[in-house]
């Protein structure tokens, strides 16, 4: 069981959202996380600065709020060791080829009404719905 | 100079965001997802409150001629829907079923220095190059003609 937040969820999907109107304002680019990274990746595209500070600040935000406040960032990682190696390959290659991820297509593209992001969300939900249906409820948990 | 400051507050934004909201947490994105068990809807709460923000201030930017730092707006080229984009999506969340982490969540939650999230981050950086390296390969075959 994991606790129902809708104020929290719904205070930091706000926050989510201000940093990708805060990215496009200053510097005219999407907040999609695959993009970001992948083009840090080696061999890192010529504009490769921003994105390493961007992903900086990712990475730096919740130890800097625990580090601050002393909060607890709940956290819990119930797949075992082989799927989690599985499901992040998985993942590399799928957001490779479909150009984006839950916050390039499901925030930026969609707020943008963006046709080819509206069909990539579509997409994902429904496969991770039923990944996950297929995973606790056909096999019986991982 | 200007540039590295401000994104890398504008990532500490995102990072914030994503740690309050749940999804740096695989178990409520996969509770999310488990409508036939244990639903926890906060993610739709997410989805939500990220969309009324950028919806509304997308639309006020892109009037504008340029960003504050560079000479012009960098949007996605028009393509059509095609069937990288579905069956690459369709992938993606097999994977995001399987695991819990997606790249906006996963990258976060390295910040809180949990095994789990570095090695799901060294799988997926894996994934990305291998997939590139296939991309490449097949551009370049069928560039030269071979098949």
């Amino acid at each position: 069981m994991t606790e129902f937040t809708p104020f929290l969820s719904l205070l930091g999907g706000a926050l989510i959202g201000l940093s990708a109107v805060l990215l496009m304002a200053v510097h005219g680019r999407i907040a999609g996380m695959t993009g970001i990274l992948a083009a840090i990746l080696p061999p890192p595209a010529r504009d490769w600065g921003w994105r390493a500070a961007f992903l900086a600040g990712a990475v730096a935000a919740p130890a800097a709020m625990i580090a601050l406040t002393g909060a607890t960032i709940p956290f819990d990682s119930p797949v075992p060791t082989p799927w989690l190696v599985a499901g992040g390959l998985i993942v590399g290659i799928g957001v490779t080829y479909g150009s984006g991820c839950t916050s390039g297509h499901g925030v930026c593209g969609m707020a943008r009404l963006s046709p080819r992001s509206i069909a990539a969300t579509a997409t994902f939900m429904v496969t991770t719905a039923l990944t996950v249906f297929v995973v606790r409820h056909v096999i019986g948990g991982l | 100079m200007a540039r590295i400051v401000s994104a890398l507050l504008i990532g500490l934004v995102f990072g914030a965001g994503i740690a309050l909201s749940g999804m740096a947490n695989p178990a409520k994105i996969l509770n999310f997802f488990d409508f036939a068990g244990a639903w926890d809807p906060s993610l739709a709460f997410v989805m939500a409150g990220a969309l009324a923000v950028t919806a509304p201030g997308y639309a006020l930017i892109l009037k504008r001629r340029a960003p504050a730092l560079d000479t012009g707006f960098h949007l996605p080229s028009g393509k059509g829907i095609d069937l990288p984009l579905i069956a690459g999506s369709a992938v993606f969340g097999i994977g995001w079923g399987i695991s819990g982490f997606c790249p906006g969540g996963a990258i976060p939650a390295l910040g809180l220095l949990e095994t789990d999230a570095v090695t799901f981050v060294a799988a997926m950086v894996a994934g990305i190059l291998v997939a590139r390296y296939l991309r490449n390969a097949t551009r370049a075959r069928t560039a030269t003609g071979a098949a």
